[in-house]
């Protein structure tokens, strides 16, 4: 299979982005052709990135408590320009009761504080479509 | 005993341990030496130059003389969710349970600068702090708080000047002047650009507008504290302790350089800024690192900027507890977690403190888990003896010797920040966040080697229930807060509006203009928030980040 190509992206408006760059460079580290978006993007400009980049999976990450309403936002948009094979994870400030909505919504596996990064590049080597 | 005993006496101690450490080579290589003696201070270690008294330069010991033998530190607990009205439940709730002073957290929005209404707040409003959108909401927030007698800080930076004028305005409506207001903005720009990310303008006009509130504050709001540098965030985002304080007082740094170009006199001014620093999981290196950073601090102001006054030299500090050491796991091991870095804070000397909550790597505290974190200060203060005695660990061989090694550091990135230009530069050329990521990734990389251990996440682990009884703030919020929103646009004012907001543009456009009567002047008429930083977008532009990784 091709190299797996990873956008890391920040949607809504938090800065706390020390998750988001940990995580980038552990994917990278482990061989991912990774893209960082950068803080305070919307779902738009999300999915957008998704399409020009032509991306295997969207890792999203999100403190602020936004997670409901902008997650699914982005599987939505994604859907909507047919990047339906594309994979979207998250993670951050996320209580347990969310998760499964957040499933339901097309988030494929969600990953909580301490979550070990090997944990993150087990799952994206298993799931993503070749 | 003179120094050639010790020494002496040293390597027989050593040679003796050698043998029994080798069989645990884990403890034994830890990066501390594992003893500390006269040795480490020097033999021309001078007690006044070095330490000092407290209240005295270099205030090694404390700014204060008489530290938490006069009081204690002010126990001021960070606060603010969903609606004006909740957040103001919570502050009375507080200060009815022993809070000494408040600390508002606004939602995203607000800190960014966007009405609740506006299409960039989608699923933002009132998440992580309470929305304000009008100087209503600031009449709800401080309703029934006699503002003459309490202490308030903001964690605002963009839009600092707006919130501030709006806290005036309040006081103005109680009848309260502003000569007796007390309080801080944390009005640090410079650290949202390098690690927090709530900047809104370039860094030109954001430092035009902070030097504008130093300024208006030197003469109306003569007690308050208009910026608090903030190594808080840094150190958030993944810094060591030497790294915290060495880009905050970089950052300093900066904005003296600007209010001096702007035309102020460092001693007007100096004695009104305040930092922020976190408090570490690790007890005595943030010890050292409090004393560290009042020492640099005092060399910085006295032999750099030639201040006079030793309130100038000062390096008053409000500390909180570290978020990002708290973990999702085994939630109630946080309450020990904070119950040490509270310790390490009150043996540093801070001027006030945060404590975290619980359930905070979770979501929002509870009243609960709120109670417990200010309790554990009541603890500190009133039975564990720690803040009975002024810097009770000054003159320990260790803290001493750490003091000076983080003191060194801290030298060496200012040095190294200066020849890039200073701050401003540094983090335009990314050299800040990168130091910060890099430490940032260790630690995670040592966390996962299990190099470094944490508790209930990658030692002692156990299976768990999700914890209940979490506070959620409901998405209706945003609805509520909307319909409000066009309530008072329909009943305001529009044509005072509508000429202060004109005002203020052109006099946004003037860089030698003072804008914070003009900001004042469209709060007290209830231009939005949204609309008032909406002008000021319009003539400054907004700030592009470069990210690295």
């Amino acid at each position: 299979m091709a190299n797996i190509k990873v956008l890391v992206a920040k949607p809504g408006l938090d800065g706390h982005d020390r998750g988001a760059k940990v995580v980038a460079r552990a994917l990278r580290d482990a061989g991912f052709e990774v893209i960082y978006t950068g803080i305070r993007l919307t779902p738009e400009q999300i999915a957008e990135a998704a399409l020009q980049d032509d991306v295997n999976v969207v890792a999203l990450s999100l403190l602020s408590g936004a997670h409901n309403t902008l997650f699914p936002k982005v599987v939505e948009l994604l859907n909507e320009k047919g990047l339906t094979d594309v994979l979207v994870i998250g993670g951050g400030v996320i209580p347990a009761s969310d998760i499964p909505g957040l499933k339901a919504a097309g988030i494929k596996a969600v990953f909580t504080p301490g979550t070990p990064t090997s944990d993150i590049v087990k799952f994206i080597n298993e799931n993503v479509k070749a | 005993m003179a120094f050639e005993d010790i020494k002496a006496g040293l390597d027989k101690f050593n040679a003796g341990v050698e043998a029994k450490l080798a069989k645990a080579p884990e403890r034994a290589n830890l990066e501390p030496n594992r003893l500390y003696t006269p040795l480490d201070l020097g033999e021309d270690f001078d007690y006044v130059t070095k330490l000092g008294f407290p209240g005295e330069y270099p205030f090694t010991r404390g700014v204060q003389p008489t530290m938490y033998r006069g009081r204690f530190w002010t126990m001021r607990m960070y606060a603010g969710f969903s609606t004006a009205k909740a957040s103001n439940e919570r502050y009375r709730y507080l200060l009815a349970n022993g809070g000494s002073g408040l600390s508002c957290a606004f939602d995203l929005p607000t800190q960014i600068g966007y009405d609740s209404d506006d299409p960039m707040a989608e699923g933002e409003v009132g998440k992580v702090g309470v929305a304000i959108d009008s100087l209503a909401d600031m009449e709800i927030l401080f309703d029934q708080i006699p503002l003459d007698k309490v202490s308030t800080s903001m964690t605002i930076n963009a839009p600092a000047s707006v919130l501030l004028a709006m806290y005036i305005a309040v006081a103005e409506k109680q009848g309260v002047t502003p000569d007796k207001l007390r309080g801080t903005i944390q009005n640090d720009i410079l650290k949202e650009y390098a690690a927090r990310g709530t900047y809104i303008f370039p860094p030109k006009p954001s430092m035009r507008l902070i030097t504008n509130i130093f300024e208006y504050c030197s003469k109306n709001v003569p007690q308050w504290n208009t910026i608090s540098i903030s190594g808080y965030h840094i150190r958030e985002a993944g810094a060591t302790a030497a790294q915290e304080i060495a880009f905050t007082i970089a950052d300093g740094i900066a904005y003296v350089e600007a209010a001096i170009k702007a035309g102020m006199d460092v001693d007007a001014f100096a004695g009104r800024l305040s930092f922020f620093w976190n408090a570490h999981n690790n007890v005595l290196e943030e010890v050292a690192k409090f004393r560290a950073s009042r020492r640099v601090w005092a060399k910085v102001m006295k032999e750099r900027f030639g201040a006079k006054k030793p309130k100038s030299m000062m390096l008053r500090v409000h500390t909180q507890t570290a978020g990002s050491m708290l973990t999702a796991q085994q939630p109630n091991n946080n309450i020990v977690r904070v119950a040490l870095q509270t310790a390490a804070a009150v043996m540093g000397g801070t001027q006030s403190l945060h404590t975290n909550s619980k359930d905070e790597a979770l979501a929002l505290p509870t009243t609960e888990s709120v109670t417990i974190a200010l309790r554990t200060q009541q603890i500190v203060a009133y039975e564990s003896g720690l803040a009975d005695t002024v810097d009770p660990l000054g003159g320990s061989y260790y803290v001493e010797a750490l003091t000076d090694k983080i003191e060194k550091e801290c030298w060496a990135y200012i040095e190294k920040i200066d020849e890039l230009g200073g701050a401003p530069e540094a983090i335009a050329k990314g050299y800040i966040q990168r130091e910060i990521q890099d430490s940032a990734y260790k630690w995670q990389m040592d966390v996962e080697k299990g190099a470094r251990i944490i508790v209930g996440v990658n030692k002692f682990t156990q299976e768990e229930e999700p914890p209940k009884n979490l506070l959620r703030v409901d998405a209706s919020v945003g609805v509520e807060q909307a319909a409000s929103l066009a309530k008072l646009r329909a009943s305001r004012d529009n044509d005072a509006v509508k000429a202060n907001l004109a005002a203020l543009e052109k006099a946004a456009a003037d860089e030698h203009v003072n804008l914070m009567p003009y900001i004042l002047d469209c709060v007290r008429v209830y231009a939005t928030l949204g609309e008032i930083c909406g002008v000021l977008r319009e003539v400054f532009g907004e700030y592009q980040a470069h990210t690295t990784l």
